[in-house]
């Protein structure tokens, strides 16, 4: 019984369908617990799929490139989400040509202290070389942030988790920032999220308002678009 | 609906094949973004069907997250040497990118524009 229970699992967790699933139930576990608790921000849907996704990999000797056969194609839709954040864009044309200046200016200045800021203090805190490249571009959304850390020389991988946990973060602290500081404007507030917490500050936001989420789609959006352009100079600079 | 799926997607097609052929470091769903948003400034009008689908895409963005989250697992060693400066960047870092930027964003809209609000859903 046992033996054939073995085999089964051998014959499973080749293929992408147990994985593709486990991840769903641990999303939608996350789901669950996140709205029973009132949609507590410390119980991020997402933190806790990845938390519950992980003991179940160690308890069943799995490897993340095994997972990763059948994650990815979940992981795929990244591209197309990002596409697709044209739409909030473009719904709120109107108020983002009218406040075209200090958008610029918001996002420039915010973008450069997320990565400088980044890069300091991990410096300070002992990082080496390595560690620095794989989190300058912490603060951008994953396939950029993957994209610009293999570029530079950081580690991908550990970029996009370095990226997932920084979303997360800022997406709970957001909130208590941004009321301690009584940043009650909902774009400044949607700009906040999207430059300092990519994607999932800005499903984040767009749960908040509507206004929220088409500034922090935008933050996002052209925050990747800044950081693939400054941090490739800004480390020429620096070298 | 599968129209606009494609309209997506040769949107991404389209910005891959910039950045591969210009090697501009920008990712190519971006540029596909840029693009999209280019053909619906042009046409001027937003199809219900389109909105669906980014609708969908988007209710579940924070899932899309998740393959790449779990990554951690296959750096566990460097996460551990190096987890003060990573937690110091993440946490610090984090909050003061969010303070600066809705600092600097905030004292434009109260000198001049007024920006209608919507409540909160």
């Amino acid at each position: 019984m046992i033996g054939h229970i073995k085999d089964l699992w051998i014959y499973l967790s080749a293929s992408p369908l147990v994985w593709l699933t486990v991840t769903l139930i641990a999303y939608q576990t996350g789901l669950l617990l996140y709205r029973r608790f009132n949609d507590n921000p410390l119980l991020s849907p997402v933190l806790f799929a990845i938390c519950l996704l992980v003991a179940f990999l160690k308890l069943s000797n799995t490897g993340y490139s095994t997972y990763f056969k059948g994650a990815q194609f979940i992981h795929f839709l990244l591209g197309p989400a990002t596409v697709a954040l044209a739409i909030p864009l473009y719904r709120e044309i109107t108020l983002i040509r009218k406040a075209f200046v200090p958008i610029a200016i918001t996002l420039i200045a915010g973008s450069l202290t997320a990565i400088i800021n980044a890069v300091a203090i991990a410096r300070c805190l002992g990082g080496n070389k390595l560690i620095l490249l794989t989190l300058a571009p912490k603060s951008v959304t994953t396939p950029i942030a993957m994209g610009i850390s293999e570029k530079i020389g950081g580690i991908p991988s550990l970029t996009a988790v370095i990226v997932v946990l920084t979303g997360i973060f800022g997406a709970v602290a957001g909130s208590f920032v941004l009321d301690i500081l009584k940043i009650k404007d909902e774009a400044a507030r949607g700009m906040a999220w999207g430059v300092a917490s990519h994607g999932i500050g800005t499903a984040h936001a767009l749960q908040k308002s509507r206004t929220s989420g088409a500034f922090s789609a935008l933050a996002m959006a052209a925050n990747g678009l800044l950081t693939a352009l400054i941090l490739p100079l800004l480390l020429v600079l620096i070298r | 609906m599968l129209g606009y799926c494609t309209l997506i997607l040769l949107c991404q097609l389209a910005g891959e094949c910039i950045t591969y052929t210009t090697k501009i470091p920008v990712p190519g769903p971006v540029i596909g973004m840029v693009i999209l948003l280019g053909i619906l400034m042009r046409r001027n009008r937003m199809p219900v069907n389109l909105e669906k689908v980014a609708g969908i895409l988007h209710r579940y963005l924070p899932l899309l997250f998740v393959p790449a989250g779990v990554g951690i697992i296959a750096n566990v060693n460097l996460l551990k040497r190096f987890w003060v400066p990573i937690a110091g960047a993440i946490f610090l870092g984090t909050i003061v990118t969010i303070a600066v930027t809705g600092i600097v964003m905030r004292s434009f809209h109260r000198s001049k524009i007024p920006l209608e609000t919507e409540g909160r859903q």
